[in-house]
């Protein structure tokens, strides 16, 4: 192509129905905020949204012909979106609406396995839309909702004016259980700030993980206000600190902490170690999501290599996996690999065994 | 020496064929533009999404984002044909005796020259439809494999499976062989006579563009760095020989091609615009447009064997006068 074209953003939203993702939907392209939407939808649903560029297609996973049973795309999503990226100057962003049924992760590989969606679009992020009254029975009927919750960047707990301080804590902590990475908004009505759910670059390499302080440091929260696992202020200040406290590894955020709604089926796995051995480490990940691909869901981490001046950031869904050199370690930031696995049975004792392994000596 | 007259369009060609050896540009905003005396042009639908001409080259038909089934003549007379709604008309095929067919989403339809219209329902998406050219029969790609179909009389219709998704379709001249294009990176193909498998692998894209030659002895296709030309003339098909490669380039990716109505020759066009003809005999190559603006979308011939012409994913579109 003699021609760059800049990759056009989509965001993914999922959520039942009830859950406000209409309402969120609506707001996205309501808001003057001057940007273009083409939304795309399993079905047009009872409530209007209001927007030039809708598409209605009917969900279509295939599986690829090479064996791998969760190397499954949306043909649907194939076909549309190369149909609109014919005529790119009609919006700016997708959005890709799912039912509440709907598996997120062929959604997500799409992005991904596809070399001309990829070529032309790239996954910004995946937000989960979540009623707050109702999730603890969605919970325990299906294994859609657990999913889509494991699988979110952003998760928006909504209605939160319909459930007590209690009940909302416990939903809160049964969302951390699935999934301690995501960034959880309380709202009502959908009122998440736009820029909370848009332009998150969640899959981008060069932005993975980089806004969320608790992910690398475990000794940064001596500091003067509580927050909680939801918290989501800027904490870049933490890093440019340079009193010493490196050494103190106080378990601030219990993110594995088992909820008190529900025994999920969904576990994530929070590994921590040194700089690694580039040797060990590259063909460890490699076998782990070869072999365990299946029953991750997402995986993300920070890894420190070796005799490398850059943090190392890599990414993956189920056996897709991107590594990339993010930026240099800074001065005051203390060389660890931190790597966070979501999915199903998950063995965490040889995880935690084997990554330890790829520790350079 | 080969002219080009060039023809600079706004936005994406889908489809570039003669009607009635009048050169038609068929663009993805839905408008249609054709060099008759003059360029003209007609807005058929909003956003065009497939479009293809009759075996007579006399009708476009063209399926579109407004739901719509159009047909447009040399003469520039629209009709439109049928309309299912708010769903997109991914593809639409022409066969014999006046019949078309059209899909959308799991359905696909035929509509027989007297206007009378067949609904098929499939469990899975059509990706692709077309006739064959003997007979009244349709061939559908879906997931795992093809579904041909009669629709002149009632009765069930043929399954042939093959894992994976198909996603475009055509019957060889001699309506023997059924071949699909897939997700992967390769083609399948069906001796039809006795269903027997054809694998035809090794592309380093998917497969968009494929043009039978002339009697159907050879099938071009894109997705490679050179056009991939299978040969068909066998009573087997393509199974244990060797493709042509034709026309191979090391930069740049085959995106179009279009064999020559009567010689063993084909048109390759490139990602970067570029138009070759290649000699089957001796992979002979002759410079037809140098790089443009974008990857070329669609290549047809006229009737007189002496024009090509050609669309752009970027609207440089044009016509390849090749006596000069």
């Amino acid at each position: 192509m003699t021609e760059a074209q800049t990759q056009i953003p989509v965001t993914v939203l999922t959520g039942y129905l009830g859950s406000g993702k209409t309402t969120l939907l609506n707001r996205i392209l309501s808001e003057n905020h001057g940007k273009r939407y083409a939304v795309i939808v399993n079905e047009f649903g009872e409530i209007g949204i209001d927007n030039d560029l809708i598409v209605e297609s009917d969900e279509e996973i295939y599986e690829m012909n090479n064996g791998c049973v969760c190397c499954t795309v949306r043909g649907d999503l194939i076909r549309v979106v190369e149909g609109l990226m014919r005529r790119p100057g009609r919006f700016d962003a997708i959005v890709v609406e799912t039912t509440g049924l709907a598996d997120p992760v062929p959604v997500a590989q799409t992005f991904f396995m596809d070399d001309d969606v990829r070529s032309k679009t790239k996954l910004d992020a995946v937000v989960a839309l979540v009623d707050a009254k109702h999730l603890p029975l969605r919970l325990k009927d299906s294994r859609e909702a657990e999913d889509q919750i494991a699988f979110a960047d952003v998760v928006v707990l909504n209605k939160t004016d319909l459930v007590t301080a209690d009940e909302l804590r416990d939903v809160e902590a049964a969302i951390r259980a699935i999934n301690p990475s995501a960034k959880i908004h309380r709202t009502t009505r959908a009122g998440v700030a736009l820029d909370q759910v848009l332009d998150r670059g969640a899959f981008d390499l060069k932005r993975v993980l980089a806004d969320d302080p608790h992910f690398l440091d475990a000794h940064d929260h001596d500091h003067d206000h509580e927050c909680g696992p939801n918290c989501d202020h800027d904490h870049h200040h933490h890093h440019d600190h340079d009193h010493d406290h490196a050494h103190h590894d106080h378990d601030h955020h219990e993110h594995g902490a088992v909820s008190p709604i529900h025994d999920v089926t969904v576990q994530s796995v929070s590994l921590r170690g040194g700089e690694m051995d580039s040797k060990k480490f590259f063909p460890w990940i490699e076998k782990i999501t070869q072999m365990e691909g299946p029953n991750i869901l997402r995986l993300k981490g920070i890894i420190a290599i070796k005799d490398d001046p850059d943090r190392y950031v890599i990414q993956g869904v189920h056996m897709i996996i991107e590594g990339d050199h993010q930026r240099a370690w800074k001065d005051d930031e203390k060389h660890e690999s931190r790597l966070v696995f979501i999915g199903r049975e998950l063995d965490a004792e040889r995880l935690k065994r084997s990554f330890e392994a790829c520790q350079a000596a | 020496m080969p002219t080009v007259a060039p023809l600079d369009l706004d936005g994406h060609c889908v489809t570039a064929s003669f009607l009635d050896n009048i050169p038609f540009f068929a663009l993805a905003d839905g408008t249609v533009h054709w060099l008759d005396h003059g360029q003209k042009s007609l807005k058929l639908h909003d956003g065009l999404l497939s479009a293809t001409t009759t075996a007579k080259n006399d009708v476009m038909i063209s399926g579109g984002e407004d739901g719509k089934v159009m047909s447009l003549t040399a003469a520039g007379v629209a009709e439109e044909l049928a309309s299912i709604g708010k769903k997109w008309v991914t593809s639409v095929a022409s066969g014999p005796q006046g019949a078309l067919a059209y899909a959308s989403g799991r359905n696909a339809w035929v509509r027989f020259a007297d206007g009378k219209t067949k609904e098929f329902n499939h469990p899975r998406s059509v990706e692709g439809i077309a006739f064959s050219p003997k007979g009244m029969r349709v061939g559908v790609a879906r997931y795992n494999g093809a579904t041909l179909h009669f629709p002149a009389a009632d009765g069930t219709p043929t399954e042939l499976q093959w894992d994976g998704a198909h996603t475009g379709i055509t019957f060889s001249p001699d309506g023997a062989f059924l071949v699909t294009t897939m997700q992967e990176n390769a083609l399948h193909g069906w001796k039809l006579v006795d269903a027997k498998h054809m694998r035809m692998t090794g592309y380093p894209a998917k497969v968009k563009s494929l043009s039978w030659s002339a009697k159907g002895k050879w099938l071009a296709s894109s997705g490679a760095p050179a056009a991939i030309v299978w040969p068909f003339s066998g009573k087997d098909g393509p199974m244990g020989k060797a493709p042509l490669e034709l026309g191979t380039r090391g930069n740049t990716m085959v995106t179009s091609v279009a064999c020559h109505p009567s010689e063993d020759i084909v048109a390759v066009g490139y990602e970067d615009g570029m138009v070759l003809a290649v000699r089957f005999a001796d992979a002979k190559e002759v410079l037809l447009r140098r790089p443009g603006k974008g990857a070329i979308t669609s290549m047809a011939w006229d009737k007189e064997e002496r024009r090509l012409a050609f669309g752009s994913a970027s609207g440089d579109c044009g016509v390849i006068d090749i006596t000069g």
